[in-house]
Formats: structure tokens, C-alpha cells, sequence
């Protein structure tokens, strides 16, 4: 089980409250968790990722175990605390504008 | 009795004012979205229940999202939009070629016939539609592939096409305008395209008089003669009798020929609004004094509007969306302030009352006359 925590505009937009929680087949990357997070919400493709480059936005980033993943690969793994579900993956929204 | 809803878009979220046909005590309801860039919301003509509002961030893109019960509840629909083919380049502010990309909806313009089918104008400049309620949306690249694509410029605000008009007597005939390209028109629902810049003059591009790169801010024109076009553009106000294939200044006596919004009175085709603003870049109303213009001559001659509007030390802007008018007897005014005012006039804009003062920076107002 793999727990995401978005931020509070794709969690209103989602309609979720709180963690997400999901199953992924495989090993827990960027890309297979986002995968599954956009099967199960639809409406958050294009709102964390390019609908067609599949690149980052560039205000979002992805942290996780007090590290940022960000500028990893998109298919490197993730360390072994949030493929167990014991750490979350967290999708950050940048602190800027107004 | 009849009433009126009005559709507010704001920096932070949509707001919807709704009152009776008497239009003097107002309910205020929102933030809906709250938090997202609301560039515009409004309803099809069809289904006045179906709302389509633009929502974007800087941080999560763009989302469409639809209502179904006037606004009451929403929901997101498809946001992909992705250009036909190459993008392509167009020209960037110094005058390089910069890559086509997409960044946002300024406009929605819903069908008169058809409540799932919405045009939409996007920057960087291109129209999409969509036929399935907004789940899908495509390009109708024929306006971008027009030719002077890779001459088009963004005016400060973007690469944007702000502006959608349907003709209702001849529904594949439109009229869109970009900032800053100019206006186009299309006679076969969005096939093909052609400028319709003929007697414009813009002193700040390299030929005044060019086919493109008009910064035009707005045009309007009244349903019951779509021949006749009203245009603000970044300075001079100008007016079309046949479809845009030429134009005249009608400016006039204005105090500013520069601004943004102009609206048709609803049943007085030569009943014209605009609100002149001071510019080169100050972009606040000149000498302090917030005043609607009206011409009831199609132009040229212009009176102040000022009752009940601020005479002194008032320095808001109206954006180019953000001035709508109802269909009721007489008829109502309605513009949004980036100062968050929403002035509404109940008799053509003889006098003025705030329906509310502290919203968010407006960015659009759209009217719904409600049976």
C-alpha cells in the first residue's frame, strides 16, 4: 500500500480528504504511483504532470523520507519506507505567489 | 418574475450574484473554487442551468468545470489541450520565434444551440471546441494555420484570444479576437479563417496598417445585427458595418481612447459602453474618476456615466471580460473592478450601485436573464 498526501487544491479538486491510499503493481516509482493516483482521479491528469510530456509542473515537487525526488528519473525506485506504506510519498506544492 | 444571475470570475475563486427583475437587493453566493484563477464562467443560452466556468493556477494548470443547477454544485470535466499537429513558433515579445504552448482558457463561449457544445479561447492563442459537454476538446487549427501565425505577438497580458462571437443568424459565421493579432472571422464554423483588420492603426508595430498584430482588447456586437461590429482596441475605439471587412474610429470625444471592455445595450443596437482608461501602462481611470462612457449614435459621441460611481481618488481597472449587460426592460450594466467591485445599473447606465465592494481582483462578469 502505498500513501500519497496532496495538496489541498487537488485534494478539493479529487474530492478526497486526507491521505490517498493505493495499490500498485510493481515497484513503487514516480511514475507508478502517479499512474495509478490518476486512474483512481481522473480529474487530477494534467494537474500534477504535463497531459503529454508527462513532465513535472514546475511548481509541484516530490518529496519523501526527508528527501526530494524531484529531479530524479520518473522510473527510478523509491526507497523501500513508501513502497511498505511506512513513509508517504508527498506531493508539494511550491510556497509562492500571491 | 423574471431575474438575473450574474457570473462573477475573479483572481480567487467565482462568485454568482442573483437578484429579481427589479434588481435592487442582491444575494451574494461563493467562493466557488476558491483559490483558482477564474478567468471566465458562463452559461449556455440553450440550458441557462449549464455553466461552464475556466479554472487555472499556476501550480495545477487548467481545469474546466461544469455546473448543472446554475452554479450550485461543479464539477471538473476534460482539460486537455493539446494543439493540432506542430505547434510551430510565433513571435515573442522581442520579436523571436517562440514556441506554441499552452497556458490557459481566457474565454468560453457555449453554443446557441447546442448545450454541450462550447468554444473555447485559450492562450497561447487558438480556439478549441468541444461537443461532449467539455469531457473533449480539439483545436480548430484552421485559425492558427491561417498563415500569419508565426507573426502573431503577446500583448502584455498574453498571447491570448479573449474575445468569441457566434452570429446568430448565420452560426458558422464567428468572430474572435487576439491580443495581439488582431480580429478573424469565420463563415464555415471554424474551418477557415481571414483577418479582419482592414483601417485599424497601431503605431506600435513596424507597419501601422499591417493584415496582423492589431492589439485588439475586445469586440461586441448585438444579435440583432451581426453585421455591426464594436471594437476597443489598445487605443482607439472603432466600429464595422459589414461583418469587419473594414473598420472606422469612432472615438470621438472620449477622454481616453484606450480600455478594455465594450458592450452593446440589449435593445438599442447604437447604444454602445466602453470605459475609458488611461494608458500608455498607467492602466487606472484617468484623473481619478471611475466613468462609464455611452454613445447612443454607434459611436463619436459619448456621454459620461458617473452616478453612483467614484469621482475621486479611484484607481481600479475593468479588464476586457468583465463587462456584460441583461436582456430585461430597461436594461441592466453590469462591471467588475480589479478592485472587487461589482457596479450594476437597472436603467442603462444612468446611475450605478455596487451589488459588492470586496471581492477579489475581477476578471470577467457574464449576465444571465433568467425567465
Amino acid at each position: 500500500m502505498i500513501r500519497v498526501e496532496l495538496p489541498a487544491h487537488l485534494r478539493t479538486l479529487a474530492g478526497v480528504n486526507g491521505e490517498v491510499t493505493l495499490e500498485i503493481e510493481g515497484q513503487a516509482t514516480q511514475r507508478s504511483i502517479l499512474d495509478a493516483l490518476e486512474a483512481r482521479y481522473p480529474m487530477l491528469r494534467g494537474a500534477i504532470r504535463d497531459h503529454v510530456t508527462q513532465v513535472r509542473r514546475p511548481f509541484l515537487r516530490f518529496f519523501a523520507c526527508q528527501e526530494d525526488f524531484s529531479h530524479e528519473s520518473p522510473d527510478a525506485p523509491l526507497p523501500v519506507e513508501v513502497a511498505n506504506g511506512k513513509e508517504p510519498f508527498l506531493i508539494i506544492g511550491a510556497i509562492a505567489g500571491g | 418574475m423574471s431575474g438575473v444571475r450574474v457570473l462573477v470570475g475573479t483572481r480567487k475563486g467565482a462568485f454568482i450574484l442573483t437578484s429579481d427583475g427589479k434588481r435592487e437587493k442582491w444575494d451574494v453566493s461563493g467562493p466557488f473554487l476558491g483559490g483558482w484563477e477564474v478567468y471566465h464562467l458562463k452559461g449556455s443560452p440553450v440550458d441557462p442551468n449549464r455553466l461552464y466556468a475556466s479554472q487555472s493556477s499556476g501550480w495545477f494548470g487548467q481545469q474546466i468545470q461544469r455546473s448543472n443547477d446554475g452554479g450550485k454544485t461543479w464539477e471538473p470535466v476534460g482539460d486537455k489541450f493539446v494543439y493540432d499537429g506542430v505547434p510551430g513558433t510565433h513571435q515573442w515579445y522581442d520579436g523571436t520565434a517562440h514556441p506554441w504552448e499552452f497556458k490557459r482558457v481566457w474565454h468560453l463561449e457555449p453554443s446557441l444551440s447546442d448545450p454541450d457544445t462550447v468554444y473555447a479561447g485559450v492562450e497561447d492563442a487558438a480556439m478549441f471546441r468541444t461537443t461532449d459537454g467539455g469531457q473533449n476538446w480539439q483545436e480548430l487549427s484552421g485559425l492558427r494555420g491561417h498563415g500569419s501565425g508565426p507573426h502573431w505577438t503577446p500583448g502584455a497580458g498574453g498571447m491570448c484570444l479573449h474575445t468569441i462571437l457566434i452570429d446568430p443568424k448565420r452560426p458558422d459565421r464567428m468572430f474572435i479576437a487576439i491580443s495581439a493579432a488582431g480580429a478573424f472571422r469565420t463563415d464555415d464554423g471554424g474551418k477557415t479563417w481571414r483577418p479582419i483588420n482592414q483601417g485599424l492603426r497601431s503605431e506600435h508595430i513596424p507597419d501601422p496598417t499591417a493584415e496582423v498584430g492589431h492589439c485588439v482588447h475586445r469586440i461586441a456586437m448585438h444579435p440583432s445585427r451581426p453585421g455591426v461590429l464594436f471594437m476597443q482596441k489598445h487605443w482607439d475605439v472603432m466600429r464595422s458595418d459589414n461583418a469587419g471587412d473594414s473598420w472606422q474610429e469612432v472615438s470621438g470625444n472620449l477622454p481616453s481612447d484606450f480600455g478594455f471592455p465594450i458592450d452593446v445595450h440589449a435593445h438599442e443596437p447604437e447604444t454602445v459602453y466602453v470605459v475609458p482608461i488611461k494608458s500608455d501602462s498607467e492602466h487606472y481611470p484617468p484623473d481619478g474618476k471611475l466613468r462609464v462612457y455611452r454613445s447612443r449614435t454607434g459611436g463619436n459621441e459619448w456621454e459620461p456615466l458617473t452616478k453612483g460611481l467614484p469621482q475621486r481618488d479611484c484607481y481600479v481597472n475593468v479588464l476586457r471580460d468583465a463587462m456584460a449587460v441583461d436582456s430585461l426592460d430597461s436594461c441592466g450594466v453590469y462591471f467588475g473592478t480589479t478592485g472587487g467591485q461589482v457596479y450594476a445599473s437597472a436603467n442603462a447606465g444612468d446611475s450605478w450601485a455596487p451589488i459588492v465592494r470586496d471581492l477579489p481582483a475581477v476578471v470577467s462578469v457574464e449576465v444571465q436573464t433568467l425567465p
